[in-house]
């Protein structure tokens, strides 16, 4: 496949948060396959030691270490990376300041909980340094090595003060190397070649989550990608029936004809009953989901729609919703 | 065919005076908050005086039983019926830590930790803390003996454990070495310093400065210098807490929906619980999808009703009647799928106790709709027999 537009054209780093629930990290995995497709090479990172990626490309649990988890259709390689706050902070400190000796005493010492715990931000400066640091690396020949890194990131409730730490730091560390590292990860953060993603339910709480988070991201000035809308429950019936689903006036004769003509006989009014009463439910569901997707229509940004797949997701699932993420404009 | 996992009889639990906390747990998104609300505001219609404690900073828990906005210390909820009643807080961790702060040491030192700039990120902004307030918070309502029963929702955290482990890590930073060589130049004047050189302190703070920024550090060894003397008690006030976990009149109760990462979690939470001898008292498995017309007619299977509904299509018969049996038969899928993974959960720990709760058209908004949430929680033919 040749060179085509997307709607994120020169975004290198997608950063894919999401409300817990809402399938954040099936995104991002399947995103970074949109992206790999057509012969690309991705990198998906994870930042919350929690081994979701492992789980849904079905691997043994990923080391610290950038491994190649899928192949993309038509030629295009996703590697995987599970970053590890105790392993990149040694790594930081030896590649930065020649540290080794240092870093071994700071673990024994429990600097490592100093950091990973206590020190204001330092975990989410050394996670968000390694993924940027993977945006930034580039092969013997300059090329850069990953045309694109896929974060599946922290919570809404958490993104903003987690991308922007160096805030934080500033306030803190004035100067020295923190603060110009910190400084150069922001560079990454706030620039063109950013965008990140929110996914969302169509329910009350995710989307008002989401309209929140966007604001937030908004204020502090960090570029916001598109609403990822996932598991979309589709809408099985008709307009006019679902409006009479709606409010309780499905013809009952009728659906007690259709199910004695279908041959089950027994108990037909019993059935129609329930089945009226499970669609009146489904029209409620139905009824939320334009609701809530009418909210998010007053953002601006770009949505996309992702279907339920009410088998669960698998990997012919993820390879399913990269499709369509490509098939919207996604990547 | 599996055996069904025993029933979850959460009105037994709640109706039992020896029960005094009730700890919910479960991974993010899954509806902690609410199911806390719902056996809080229950337990509290059957008679007990209820303190619910959230961390979920979120404004639906506030809105759903009337008032505009939760905070710090316990209010009263208005509507409930019966003898009992019912109070909800937030915990505000900054606050709690202030509290620490201030009942722990004199006035001038007190200001000077608050007016920290190290004290300041530590006390709003960190992970860890959160956890480590919300045990401090519910060791403070047991310890106030106002309420017979406590109900906790815990932090939103990165996974389930951290309720369990940041705690303790907290703790022992606090109290650690880290913080006592920290401490020991600025309250000797660096003469203690010396001495621990040999011990390679040099290094140590030599790498810290260089990492960290001298004024950093700086600031860090003042406001270990002016927390000093609370050192001892925040260790000791955690681990205290962690026993009262480890009591008789605790009850866990792990929330998860029927999805393979929020049961993944459970599992470990249930296995950690065991390890650390908390008492489980079960499982919710929230916002499950039922198709209701299967207890009228438990032959419609999804395959007779999609082979149903084929029929008519065919003849160009009866559409709503096709499309309400396509929709039944998606219904019936996606519960046979729950339904599934729950039985996974139950195989592996076939003695814990399970309830369901059936997904809502609509999120809760009122009382109301957490009573419904409620009896769903303490209805006991929650769970089919599969």
């Amino acid at each position: 496949m040749s060179a085509r537009d997307t709607d994120w054209d020169g975004v290198r780093l997608h950063v894919v948060t999401g409300k817990g629930g809402t399938g954040k990290t099936t995104v991002a995995a399947a995103l970074a396959l949109a992206l790999a497709s057509g012969g690309r090479k991705v990198l998906l990172a994870e930042v919350e030691g929690r081994q979701g990626i492992a789980q849904l490309f079905d691997c043994p649990p990923l080391p610290y270490e950038e491994r190649k988890v899928a192949v993309a259709p038509g030629g295009g390689d996703v590697y995987a990376l599970a970053i590890d706050t105790e392993a990149a902070l040694i790594e930081y400190l030896e590649m930065f300041y020649n540290l080794k000796r240092a870093g071994k005493a700071m673990t024994k010492l429990g600097v490592v909980d100093f950091v990973t715990t206590i020190a204001p931000g330092l975990r989410d400066v050394i996670l968000t340094g390694k993924t940027s640091e993977a945006v930034r690396r580039r092969e013997k020949d300059g090329s850069r090595l990953y045309d694109a890194v896929v974060m599946d990131a922290p919570p809404t409730g958490r993104i903003t003060k987690f991308l922007n730490v160096n805030h934080e730091v500033s306030g803190l560390a004035k100067m020295g190397p923190i603060r110009n590292h910190a400084d150069t990860v922001m560079r990454v953060l706030r620039s063109p070649e950013t965008a990140v993603h929110f996914v969302t339910l169509l329910e009350e709480m995710p989307v008002q989550e989401t309209l929140d988070g966007i604001h937030d991201l908004d204020e502090a000035d960090l570029p916001i990608g598109g609403i990822m809308i996932n598991m979309e429950h589709p809408s099985a019936l008709e307009p006019d029936h679902l409006a009479a689903a709606g409010d309780g006036s499905l013809d009952l004769d009728e659906i007690v004809r259709g199910i004695k003509s279908a041959g089950l006989e027994h108990g037909a009014e019993d059935i129609a009953r329930a089945l009226a009463a499970e669609a009146t439910e489904h029209a409620r569901r139905t009824a939320m989901q334009r609701r809530e997707k009418e909210r998010l229509a007053e953002s601006p940004h770009p949505r996309y729609t992702l279907p339920l797949l009410s088998d669960g997701i698998d990997l012919a699932g993820l390879y399913r919703l990269a499709e369509t993420l490509r098939d919207q404009g996604a990547a | 065919m599996h055996k069904p996992p025993p029933v979850l009889d959460v009105d037994a639990l709640l109706d039992d005076p020896r029960t005094r906390i009730i700890v919910c747990c479960g991974s993010g998104g899954v509806g902690k908050t609410t199911v806390a609300a719902a056996l809080g505001l229950r337990a509290a219609e059957r008679g007990r005086d209820v303190v619910v404690l959230t961390v979920d900073p979120a404004r639906r828990l506030a809105q759903s039983m009337g008032i505009g906005e939760l905070d710090n210390s316990p209010r009263r909820i208005e509507g409930v019926q019966g003898d009992g009643e019912l109070y909800a807080m937030m915990l505000d961790m900054k606050r709690t830590f202030d509290e620490i702060v201030e009942a722990h040491s004199d006035p001038d030192r007190a200001r000077q930790i608050l007016a920290n700039p190290f004290y300041q990120s530590l006390s709003s902004s960190l992970s860890g803390t959160q956890e480590y307030m919300a045990m401090e918070k519910l060791g403070q309502l047991h310890r106030s003996g106002d309420w017979d029963l406590i109900v906790v929702d815990t932090p939103p955290s990165r996974n389930a454990l951290d309720f369990l482990d940041a705690p303790e890590r907290m703790g022992r930073f606090l109290d650690g070495r880290l913080m006592k060589l920290l401490a020991a130049p600025a309250k000797t004047g660096g003469r203690l310093g010396v001495k621990v050189l040999t011990a390679g302190f040099g290094v140590f703070t030599g790498a810290l400065n260089k990492v960290l920024g001298v004024q950093l550090l700086r600031d860090a060894q003042t406001f270990v210098a002016a927390f000093e003397t609370m050192f001892g008690g925040f260790r000791e006030r955690a681990e205290k807490t962690f026993q009262l976990l480890q009591t008789p009149g605790t009850a866990f109760v792990v929330v998860a929906t029927p999805e393979p990462d929020a049961l993944r979690e459970a599992s470990y939470f249930v296995e950690r619980l065991a390890e650390e001898r908390m008492p489980l008292a079960g499982l919710v498995v929230n916002r499950v999808h039922r198709a209701s017309a299967a207890a009228v007619a438990p032959s419609l299977s999804s395959a007779r009703s999609q082979a149903a509904a084929e029929t008519l299509t065919e003849r160009g018969e009866h559409p709503l009647t096709a499309s309400l049996l396509r929709l039944h038969a998606d219904r019936m899928q996606l519960a046979a799928r729950e339904e599934r993974l729950r039985a996974g959960f139950t195989s592996a720990h076939p003695s814990v106790p399970v309830t369901a709760v059936p997904a809502q058209a609509e999120d809760v908004h009122d009382l109301d709709g957490l009573h419904l949430v409620g009896d769903d929680l303490a209805e006991n033919a929650a769970v089919p027999a599969a």
